[in-house]
């Protein structure tokens, strides 16, 4: 038995090492570093152990900042990018003819180059010397005035933020949601008809319940890398988001460590926990909803 | 409800784009079935039997022919409109639903003036949950009942809007031998008591003779036979038909009519009347042999098998069709197992004629 018992911990041993070293020391001394007050990672000193980190964290207006940006981040993108794609999945699988062109169509943006993409939004929204972006033309187009989306008012911001995050995101989500809907068997679609059942209905009652395992999963991974993002804030409104008002959780931790007010572990440790048990609790409420709600 | 099928016609277009020809599923249907009768359309699977069901319940729209629910032409109206039950094969319950929910459904979709108020809902589906004696399992989910329980809420789910025609596509084909027995009874219970006209698609025929008012035999989109089920066992249309109902099997041998006199290889079995002389397929039911020292048909010996009531002869011909003949006698006769030889008289009413040619029964006198 006792012989048995070491093999398997051998054949555990690539991914235990793996992890261990890669994953759980890194969350480990993240937690450690987070209450060790001054942590100076050139000397490898700090000044004393307690909570000042915390307080500093939840006390610095950026922070708050990035806090608030990433919570409006999140409660626009994940519904309205999960129910977007539960739309065009459903709508493309109801047709037909050209199905499999709209289906590239709608994939294309995942497969697309974050610089080509960038260019892409920098022609609709960026105002230039010589142009004021394709948006706003349409927007004077029907008589309004010129909005500056990348360096104007906080909510025109937050609009191309929320647009481009929604717009990177929607080609997976659909990808994963048409091939859940194909797989419903149509058995199911023949007797909802024989029984005549609404098209409203059937959707609502029957397609949807079928495939609520999917969403539940596009649903958490959403909102967790909706709560991770950075990188797309960056593209948009350069590296200096502190300073656009449009810095996130994960780009506050980012300035930190690295940024021009950069040296901060024990900061960015902290900043890290709260991110952490955020992201945590959201997750324990999504599963605890979708017990109720989630057959299978 | 009576139904009438005219013409009924069903083509599919070819997949094969080099290959024009539609692949025709069911062709030129035609049948009346009378009110508050149970019949089985009964074929080898690929005939067409599930196409014709779903011609009936408006799934699948004909491409010639009409189909009547009594008085009412109902060939362009969507199933909804027809007021039809449907039992699927694998009984299409909603997972996610309880017991309960899922006989609800149809009710729920009612409109306007036909919509029940809650309370008589509930009353009409705990009426046909009793019917079908789930009323105990109202608040399961289909995941945990078995098999013969999903079958009753299908029944009891298709049953609960009052259809005027249930329509049961191969009920019993996902259920153990036992249950099989149990279930199909269970059926003709329901059918007789709710006296509603009911279809149902099979492909085996044992099921079908038990439980069918009348059987509809179909070979390839075409009916071959339509009738009371001892009929058609008693007096099949074609070699097909013959083959198709019975177990065991009838026994089809090489044979001709010469004289006056049937015969089967060199064996002169039979004097019949009425026939010229000719080559002929002859099919003889396995309860048509009767042991005789002084037979003239005589067949090699191969085993015996004992089953109680009947036994079972086992035995092969030089001019059987098939590699063993099996002839079910009375267990009271003496057979000698030690003989390399066996020899039977044939009863004449057992015995069939079809052509070599069409395959066509060829009637004759003794």
């Amino acid at each position: 038995m006792d012989r048995r018992n070491n093999k398997g911990w051998l054949y555990l041993l690539p991914a235990v090492l793996f992890l261990g070293f890669f994953m759980v020391y890194p969350l480990v001394d993240v937690f450690i570093y987070s209450f060790e007050e001054g942590y100076n990672s050139a000397s490898q000193t700090f000044f004393g152990v307690g909570s000042y980190n915390y307080s500093y964290v939840l006390h610095d207006p950026y922070f708050l900042q990035a806090v608030k940006n990433t919570f409006i981040l999140v409660i626009i993108t994940v519904p309205v990018s999960t129910g977007l794609a539960l739309l065009i999945s459903a709508g493309l699988n109801s047709i037909k003819a050209l199905k499999k062109l709209f289906q590239t169509v709608y994939f294309l943006p995942y497969v697309t180059n974050t610089l080509a993409v960038g260019l892409v939004f920098m022609i609709l929204f960026k105002k230039t010397a010589y142009s004021d972006g394709l948006i706003n033309l349409l927007i004077n187009w029907f008589g309004g005035a010129s909005v500056d989306f990348i360096d104007g008012p906080y909510w025109a911001k937050m609009f191309v933020l929320c647009f481009y995050t929604i717009w990177i995101v929607l080609p997976f989500k659909v990808l994963i949601l048409t091939s859940a809907l194909a797989s419903v068997n149509p058995q199911y679609y023949d007797a909802a008809k024989v029984d005549g059942t609404s098209k409203l209905r059937t959707f609502g009652k029957i397609t949807l319940p079928m495939i609520s395992p999917m969403i539940f999963y596009l649903i958490i991974t959403a909102f967790i890398g909706a709560f991770k993002a950075y990188s797309d804030a960056v593209a948009l409104f350069g590296t200096d988001l502190n300073a656009a008002e449009m810095n996130t959780i994960v780009g506050y931790i980012y300035d930190m460590l690295y940024g021009n007010s950069g040296g901060y572990p024990s900061y960015a440790s902290a900043a890290a926990i709260v991110l952490l048990v955020i992201v945590l609790t959201i997750t324990c409420i999504n599963s605890l909803i979708s017990k109720k709600h989630i057959y299978y | 409800m009576k139904v009438v099928l005219q013409n009924l016609s069903k083509a599919f277009p070819s997949r094969n784009k080099r290959v024009n020809a539609d692949v025709i599923a069911v062709r030129d249907f035609n049948f009346e079935i009378p009110d508050g009768k149970l019949i089985g359309l009964l074929g080898p699977s690929g005939c067409g039997k599930s196409t014709a069901l779903n011609l009936i319940c408006g799934l699948l729209t004909p491409t010639g022919g009409r189909i009547f629910f009594g008085d009412d032409d109902v060939t362009d109206l969507p199933p909804e409109n027809r007021g039809v039950g449907l039992v699927f094969q694998n009984y299409a319950l909603y997972p996610h639903l309880t017991v309960r929910q899922n006989i609800l459904f149809p009710l729920q979709n009612l409109k306007g003036e036909d919509r029940l108020s809650k309370a008589d809902m509930l009353a009409r589906a705990h009426e046909v949950a009793g019917l079908v004696q789930i009323g105990e399992l109202m608040d399961r989910r289909p995941s945990e009942l078995s098999g013969g329980q999903q079958q009753r809420v299908a029944i009891a789910r298709a049953l609960v809007k009052m259809p005027r025609i249930l329509l049961l596509d191969e009920p019993l084909s996902n259920l153990d031998a036992r249950l099989r027995l149990q279930t199909r009874e269970e059926i003709r219970r329901i059918q007789r008591q709710t006296q509603i006209t009911t279809v149902f698609v099979t492909h085996d025929q044992e099921e079908a003779m038990s439980i069918s008012d009348i059987i509809v035999v179909m070979r390839s989109g075409v009916v071959e036979q339509i009738g009371k089920p001892q009929d058609v066992y008693d007096s099949p249309v074609n070699l097909f038909v013959a083959k198709f109902l019975g177990t065991p099997p009838i026994n089809v041998f090489i044979g001709k009519v010469d004289g006056g006199t049937l015969f089967i290889g060199e064996d002169a079995v039979l004097d019949i009347k009425g026939i010229s002389d000719r080559e002929v397929y002859v099919g003889i039911r396995p309860e048509g042999f009767v042991l005789d020292s002084g037979g003239p048909l005589c067949c090699n010996l191969s085993r015996v098998e004992v089953m109680g009531r009947d036994v079972s002869i086992v035995s092969s011909h030089d001019a059987s069709a098939n590699p063993t003949i099996r002839s079910i006698i009375n267990a009271e006769s003496a057979v000698d197992f030690t003989s390399a030889n066996v020899r039977f008289t044939v009863k004449p009413d057992k015995v069939f004629l079809f052509s070599r040619e069409t395959e066509d029964r060829i009637f004759f006198e003794v």
